[in-house]
Formats: structure tokens, C-alpha cells, sequence
């Protein structure tokens, strides 16, 4: 009996530690295979043109610094220009975006009024329309008016975004005691102070990571800039990008190519190397919420 | 205003006139960045209004023409919009396939007590950046690593599994695994933190108890994890397909807006893009998205009640 159970136990053990193992081999693979395009890219970015047209090698080409330098001071494509526009529309926008939005939840969680209900179930029901639905019509005023190439014309749309609105309502749902609120009237704060400095503060966490998140959104975003933008001077990174893929490959630096690439995704990537915790959790409280 | 009155009257000290001051931004941006535009694009689609050259046609009113011209048979004797659709979906399935199936099996790993996996945090960070990595950008690397004279061929060539450089921007099957392995790399962390998340909620007791009445892994894993996994699953397929159906950077950038070879790669917002940016075909590009916003409510729906019905017991 004692003899059949331990072999049974340890034929468990045995088991256990073989779909450990595979576990293991499994995360192991995937996680390769997200950072293999990313070393690669690393890597390209260090060799020069005659090295990438050579033979492949998997060595350090040392020639990173040389590459930064070319692809920061090519003036065809003018990539300092290109990231102070994303960053100015980007930084905007996620300013805009995440203050307007817990305003506009705030609004609605805290204040009794008749159309709450109404107004809330609007907002639900606006989050399922996709956005390319509008841009036709978009556009079209931008032209008409003669707004194209104006930053801010990307930058304004951010005020009205149900979903970080939706966030931001579940958020206070659930840290904000309104006798908080109640307390802060009878100091004799206005309204409008209240929300800046008593509510926001509580927000930090929701309004950090949704700034995070519509930053990122922004500053990747190709569709729209691309049909706004026809100034050079006022493209954005992800157009500077985009055009890189219609030049003469058999004329062209393709060690600064690669150097376009890593700038463009560097500053994301700095960010998320830094806040990559509370940018996660912030993905897994949205998914469980929505 | 005169609502608020009212109000203030009943009580002793009303704040909703407050209420509307603060919702009021998100209303007056709505209105004119998006309700306006929308209805504009419905009312485009019934007009023909294009660039000819230099020379604007129109708006002349024509009723359902671009609709027709849509939805009848070019020259080549194919429907353009309904071939792209296809081209759409082709692409959306070959990538959330695997980001499902994959993003499934390593969310009950990550969640196993039995496996006790270490490192998660780590493993869980990496996983999920690509979905913060620029899409063009991705895209772009993607190009210059495949592309006929890039690395990849030069290393395939060079250790002998390929005799001469393969282009893989040339074949539709090439073309459409790079767009697909693209959007599962950008997804599947995604999807294996929403999964994560959903897989925690589900009550312990339940995974206790099964433990007791001696069930193992498998049987856990269908009877327990995902019946009760469904509703949030359900969740991130529609979203996934919600944005499948909006694709553009990945296949616009990889193939330079060509959707190369013979346009099996071009996806219907890039078709929106063409008669936006070249033509500036207002009615077109309208109907073009009255059908995608029909499209993408319906899909969501079929989607919705056909998961919900097969779990409901």
C-alpha cells in the first residue's frame, strides 16, 4: 500500500516536472521570438550600408554611433522635426484627453441631474462606433476649411474619448468616497477646485496610465496624420517611416534605415522600460472592467 | 440651464448645473469632431464628388450609385470591396488564430498554482511590448529584414536552406505570414493579460473543489476555466476583430500601399486611403464606410450570440 502510493507520488513529481519544463521551453520560445526582432534591429542599426549589403554576420558592426548621426542630420527626411510634431501632438493629446475625460466622469459620477442616465448610456453606446467612420467626413471639413497641417486639428478630437471616459467612471466608482466631495464644500471650495485639487490627485494612478496609454496611441497613430499632414515640416514620425518603405533600397543607407526605425520606437520604448508594471495592470483593470 | 432652476428649487443647494458645465467639453468636441463628421460621411455617400485631375466633379446628387458601384464587378470581373474584405479577414484570421490559441495556453500556465511558473513579471513585460512598438515602424523593420537583399535572405542563402534569395514580398502566402506573424506578435501579450485577468476572477472554490472530486488539468481546463472564461474571451475576439476589420499600417507599409502580389494583401481601409489621398473621392470613400460601420455592428453581434450560446449551460 505505502509502497504503491509513493511510487505513485513520485510518478506525479515526475510528471509535474516535465510539463514544467515544457512550460518553461514554451514562455522561453515566445519570449525569443519578441525580442529576436527587436536585437535584430539593434544590431542592424550598428553596421554600416557596406557591411549590411555584405555578407550576414551576427556581430556588433560598430558603426551605431556614425548611423545616429547620419540618420539625425538627414535632411530629406528630417526625423528631429518629425519627433518634436509627434511629441507635441502626442504629449497634447494625452493632457487633453485624460483630463477631459475624467471631468467629464466626474461630471456624471458625482452630480445628481436628470439626464445622467441618459447621457451615460449615450457614451456606452458611441464607444462601439469605429473611428474610421467619421474620417471621410473629417477630412473633408479639414480640406474645406483649410486645416490641413494644423497640429492642433489632431490634438482638439482627444477631449471626446469614451473609452478612457469609461476608465476614468469606473476608477472614481471605486476610490472615491463622496463624502470627500461633501467635506471639501464645506471648506468653501468651488466646484471646479474640488475636481483640480482634491479628486484629481486621488486619479493619479488612472490619469497615469491612460496618459501612458493615449500617448502611446498618438505618437504610433499613421491613418489620419498621413491624410492631414502634406507639409514636410509638419510630418509626423510614423509618416517619416512610412515613406522610408517607397525609397530606391539600391541607392539608399539602409543602416540609417534602421536607425529611423529604432528612433521611432525608442521613446515608447524608454517609457515602458521605466512604467512597464503599472502599464500592465492598467491593461489587465481595463480588460476586467470593459 | 432653466433644468437646473428647476432643481435648485427642490433642494437646498443644487450642484447640477455644475454636472453640465463639466460634461459639456466632451459633448462640444464629440459633436463637431465626430457626430458632424459621421453624418457627413453618411450624407457623402449618397453624392459624387471626386477630383478629376485639377477639375472637382461635383457634389451632383446620385441615390445608391456609389453603393452599386461598389458592390457590382469592375473590369476584371471581380468586386473589388468584397475581394479586399476578403483579403481583411484572410489576414485577421491567420494572425488571432495562433494570438488566441497561444495567448490562451499561456494565461492558464501563468495562472496554474500546480506550475508555480517564476519570473512572470518579466516574461509578461516582454511579451506585451511589441503591442506598444509603432505599427508602421514594426512593419517597416519587417520589410528590411525580409526583403530580397535584407539579412534574413542573406543568412537563409548563406547556411544553405534556400539556394537564392527568396522574395518574400512577391507571394501571396509570404506576404500574408508576415502581415498575420506581425499582428500576432502586437497581440498575443495582449490577449494573454486580458485572459490572465479573466482567469483570476473566476472563483477559487471552483478550481478546489474539482481538485477534490479527483478531475485533472484537462478536465479542469474545459469544464471549469473556459466556460467561465467565455464571456471575457468573447469580449477580446469581437475587440480583436473590431480592429482586424480596421486594419492599415502593417499591410499599407509592408507592401507600400500596393498590396502586393496582384492586391491579395489590400485590406478595405487601405481601399478608403486611395480614394482619400488620391482622388479625394468623398462619395466612394462614404459608402465605403457606411458598409464597414453595417459590417462591423453585424460581425459583433453574430460573434457576441454565438459564443453566448454555446456556453449558456
Amino acid at each position: 500500500m505505502t509502497i504503491a502510493n509513493s511510487s505513485r507520488s513520485r510518478k506525479a513529481k515526475v510528471q509535474l516536472f516535465i510539463l514544467r519544463v515544457l512550460a518553461y521551453l514554451f514562455i522561453g520560445i515566445l519570449v525569443a521570438m519578441c525580442l529576436f526582432f527587436f536585437i535584430m534591429l539593434l544590431l542592424m542599426s550598428s553596421k554600416s550600408n557596406s557591411q549590411l549589403q555584405g555578407a550576414f554576420s551576427l556581430k556588433w558592426g560598430g558603426h551605431f554611433l556614425e548611423n545616429l548621426h547620419n540618420a539625425w542630420n538627414d535632411a530629406s527626411t528630417n526625423i528631429p522635426r518629425g519627433m518634436v510634431n509627434s511629441f507635441i501632438v502626442a504629449m497634447s493629446s494625452a493632457l487633453i484627453t485624460t483630463y477631459f475625460s475624467a471631468l467629464t466622469a466626474y461630471g456624471i459620477h458625482v452630480y445628481e441631474f436628470r439626464f445622467k442616465r441618459a447621457i451615460f448610456t449615450f457614451i456606452m453606446a458611441i464607444m462601439m462606433i469605429p473611428s474610421q467612420v467619421s474620417a471621410v467626413g473629417f477630412i473633408q471639413l479639414a480640406y474645406k476649411f483649410g486645416l490641413t497641417n494644423k497640429l492642433w486639428l489632431l490634438i482638439l478630437p482627444g477631449m471626446a474619448a469614451p473609452v478612457v471616459f469609461f476608465y476614468m467612471k469606473q476608477y472614481l466608482e471605486s476610490v472615491l468616497p463622496l463624502e470627500m466631495v461633501e467635506a471639501a464644500r464645506i471648506d468653501g471650495s468651488s466646484e471646479f477646485r474640488i475636481f483640480n485639487e482634491v479628486v484629481l490627485p486621488i486619479m493619479k494612478p488612472a490619469v497615469a496610465v491612460q496618459m501612458i496609454f493615449s500617448f502611446v496611441s498618438s505618437w504610433n497613430n499613421y491613418f489620419m496624420p498621413s491624410l492631414l499632414l502634406t507639409k514636410p515640416e509638419k510630418r509626423t514620425v510614423p509618416i517619416m517611416i512610412a515613406m522610408l518603405r517607397s525609397a530606391d533600397y539600391s541607392k539608399f543607407d539602409m543602416g540609417k534605415v534602421f536607425m529611423f526605425i529604432l528612433l521611432a520606437i525608442l521613446p515608447v520604448m524608454l517609457v515602458y522600460a521605466v512604467l512597464s508594471k503599472s502599464i500592465i495592470k492598467g491593461v489587465t483593470s481595463g480588460s476586467v472592467k470593459g | 440651464m432653466a433644468e437646473s432652476r428647476r432643481i435648485k428649487h427642490r433642494k437646498t443647494v443644487s450642484y447640477a448645473k455644475w454636472a453640465y458645465i463639466f460634461i459639456i467639453p466632451f459633448f462640444i468636441s464629440y459633436i463637431i469632431f465626430t457626430l458632424v463628421p459621421q453624418l457627413l460621411t453618411i450624407y457623402n455617400s449618397f453624392f459624387e464628388n471626386y477630383m478629376n485631375g485639377l477639375q472637382q466633379i461635383g457634389p451632383n446628387f446620385v441615390g445608391l450609385a456609389n453603393y452599386k458601384a461598389l458592390l457590382s464587378p469592375g473590369q476584371s470581373g471581380t468586386i473589388d470591396l468584397l475581394k479586399y474584405f476578403g483579403n481583411t479577414m484572410a489576414l485577421w484570421i491567420l494572425g488571432a488564430v495562433p494570438q488566441f490559441l497561444i495567448a490562451l495556453m499561456l494565461a492558464v500556465i501563468f495562472t496554474s498554482a500546480r506550475l508555480n511558473i517564476k519570473g512572470q513579471g518579466l516574461a509578461k513585460a516582454i511579451i506585451y511590448m511589441p503591442n506598444l512598438i509603432m505599427a508602421s515602424a514594426f512593419s517597416m523593420l519587417i520589410f528590411a529584414l525580409f526583403s530580397k537583399v535584407g539579412p534574413i535572405n542573406k543568412y537563409l542563402v548563406a547556411s544553405g536552406i534556400i539556394e537564392q534569395s527568396f522574395d518574400f514580398l512577391t507571394v501571396k502566402v509570404s506576404v500574408r505570414s508576415l502581415i498575420a506573424l506581425l499582428n500576432f506578435l502586437m497581440w498575443f501579450g495582449n490577449t494573454t493579460i486580458v485572459l490572465m485577468a479573466g482567469i483570476m476572477g473566476i472563483d477559487q472554490s471552483l478550481f478546489e473543489s474539482a481538485e477534490i472530486d479527483g478531475s485533472n488539468s484537462i478536465q479542469v481546463f474545459f469544464d471549469i476555466t473556459l466556460p467561465l472564461l467565455m464571456p471575457i474571451m468573447s469580449y477580446a475576439l469581437i475587440t480583436s476583430l473590431i480592429g482586424g476589420i480596421q486594419m492599415f499600417d502593417v499591410p499599407q507599409v509592408l507592401t507600400n500601399g500596393r498590396g502586393t502580389p496582384n492586391l491579395t494583401s489590400t485590406t478595405v481601409i487601405m481601399m478608403l486611403n486611395n480614394f482619400l489621398s488620391g482622388s479625394k473621392n468623398y462619395g466612394r470613400a462614404g459608402a465605403v464606410s457606411v458598409l464597414l460601420f453595417i459590417v462591423t455592428g453585424i460581425l459583433s453581434t453574430i460573434v457576441y450570440r454565438m459564443l453566448a450560446k454555446q456556453y449558456k449551460d
